[in-house]
């Protein structure tokens, strides 16, 4: 546990000191917001207390945030050797691997923070004030949380396949995308998108299937990264 | 603590780098690890560092062997590999307090440990900065530093003076020197005086294979067969075949219009016969030089390769 915590805090040391962190969160408040509050369409203009918004333009915007967060955890450390620093401590590459996978979703999770207030400033604007679904938003929440995490174990497992950022970014964005749309297209395999139970929980019915689903697609994920990172040293 | 290779092989396609390899490190002994580039050394070493699995064969350090006890054998080896890669936007504290934490060295640990090898690796001046914006011969010590942090039984240096100046050199080789009175060094390189000047015993290896495996100053022997004698006389017309006739004298070669070059069997030593020739001839010696062959010359005599390592 002391191995995954020193990794996860020079994760999260190494985001902030570099412009990672600032650029994530401030492109993701300025563009929700942007849709919450200015766009056509807005929470204003329709006169709707309601969070939809956020939660319908949130993993678009983690599409391209959350690979871009996760890029360079394996790639880097493959292209300037700090790979062969790393694994040669006694740590595992289990112990690497969650410790860069937990720093991701801390930067997700303290991304969304933020937005909390658009829920107290649409509940006090509502009529009567309060006048919100709050059982709702909150699975929202979680469920956009969850929807951040699955795309970070699908950014770690592209970024341990290449020492490129760039090609690890894409291929992060491709794959996410993939898993979280294009199953919708399938009638038959609605159920195997990330979409679909992404909905479910956003209703606020927590359902175990739904958890079931969100934690074995990143364990999934996770282990592949692992099976990448061990094929590397042959 | 004790490293015994046996039997080493690992082979990447069709090119087998290390070849059936063993030997064997006593606790406390500093090993030179010799060999041309690309001869195996860092293969070897990731090995015994657990960072590349073997083909064949196995590595153990003491009771611990790298295939069932990868970690206990990191927590036991300080390791600097040979590009020595840094978190350049790391500060050196902030590195350091890092791989402290990785080495699970209590906070109060770390505390005490840190400046103390800043000062041994006299990085004093330069603690405060990120390692990105340190020089070379700095980065290396930031290197030492993290591979000593956890005061490990066994170092495992890997071309620890490539690229430095020479004053950082002598610095760096003072402190292998100093840190391996009490522990396990094996160190690669392929500048033959620096393995002279800090090892006790050499290895050298090519294209994976053991070549030599001696103490330091058993090598020079192992192709050591004749004597080279320079010698430098005041006046010019010195007659030399007074000297050719000497027992033992093989060859003598011109090397100026006052300067010889005079070979003889390794056994025998003319100097005391020349002078007396030199007398006769009424000359006078200005310089007499006997060289003894470097490690440089066994090296290559040894390795079979053309051309000059160092």
């Amino acid at each position: 546990m002391n191995a995954i915590l020193s990794i996860y805090r020079k994760e999260v040391a190494s985001f902030f000191n570099s412009l990672i962190a600032y650029v994530v969160i401030g492109v993701f408040l300025i563009g929700v917001g942007l849709f919450f509050w200015v766009f056509a369409g807005n929470v204003l203009e329709t006169r709707e207390a309601s969070m939809q918004l956020l939660f319908e333009a949130g993993p678009y915007f983690f599409l391209f945030l959350v690979p871009a967060i996760t890029m360079r955890a394996f790639a880097e450390e493959i292209k300037t050797g700090t790979i062969e620093f790393l694994a040669t401590k006694p740590i595992s590459d289990w112990q690497i691997i969650m410790g860069k996978y937990l720093a991701a979703i801390f930067l997700v999770f303290f991304s969304l923070l933020p937005t909390i207030i658009y829920y107290f400033s649409l509940s006090s604007l509502g009529n009567p004030p309060g006048n919100l679904d709050t059982g709702a938003i909150i699975g929202s929440y979680i469920g956009l949380f969850f929807l951040g995490s699955i795309y970070a174990a699908i950014g770690l497992f592209t970024s341990a396949l290449s020492e490129n950022q760039i090609i690890a970014f894409i291929l992060g964005l491709f794959l996410c995308f993939f898993f979280f749309q294009a199953f919708d297209l399938f009638d038959g395999l609605t159920k195997v998108g990330i979409l679909a139970h992404y909905e479910s929980i956003s209703r606020g019915v927590i359902d175990t299937r739904d958890l079931l689903y969100f934690i074995s697609f990143v364990a999934i994920a996770l282990v592949a990264t692992k099976l990448v990172l061990e094929r590397r040293k042959k | 603590m004790s490293v015994s290779v046996n039997h080493l092989s690992k082979v990447y396609g069709s090119q087998r780098a290390v070849d059936d390899l063993s030997f064997e490190v006593g606790a406390g002994e500093i090993l030179g690890f010799l060999g041309p580039n690309g001869a195996g050394k860092s293969t070897t070493m990731k090995i015994i560092t657990c960072f590349l699995p073997p083909t064949e064969g196995t590595v153990s350090i003491d009771e611990y062997n790298i295939q069932d006890h990868p970690l206990e054998i990191r927590k036991r080896v300080g390791y600097l590999p040979e590009h020595n890669p840094l978190y350049l936007d790391m500060y050196v504290h902030e590195f350091l307090e890092f791989v402290g934490r990785i080495y699970n060295l209590g906070k109060a640990e770390r505390k005490r440990r840190i400046p103390e090898i800043i000062e041994m690796t006299g990085l004093g001046r330069e603690q405060h900065k990120k390692i990105g914006m340190l020089s070379k011969g700095y980065r290396q010590r930031v290197g030492l530093c993290q591979a000593l942090i956890h005061d490990p039984e066994v170092l495992i240096l890997d071309e620890p003076t490539s690229g430095l100046d020479p004053n950082q050199i002598v610095d760096i080789r003072q402190l292998i020197r100093e840190v391996g009175k009490d522990k396990t060094v094996i160190f690669s390189s392929h500048i033959l005086s620096e393995v002279e000047a800090i090892a006790e015993r050499v290895l050298i290896i090519d294209r994976g294979k053991m070549v030599a495996d001696a103490a330091t100053d058993q090598i020079r022997k192992l192709s050591k067969d004749e004597t080279r004698i320079e010698v430098e006389f005041d006046k010019g017309g010195f007659d030399m075949a007074a000297v050719e006739k000497l027992a033992g004298v093989s060859r003598v070669e011109a090397s100026g219009a006052n300067l010889f070059q005079i070979y003889s069997d390794a056994e025998v030593d003319i100097r005391r016969d020349l002078f007396q020739i030199c007398v006769e001839q009424d000359n006078v010696i200005l310089s007499l030089n006997k060289q003894t062959y470097t490690l440089e010359e066994a090296f290559r005599k040894l390795t079979g390769s053309k051309q000059t390592e160092a």
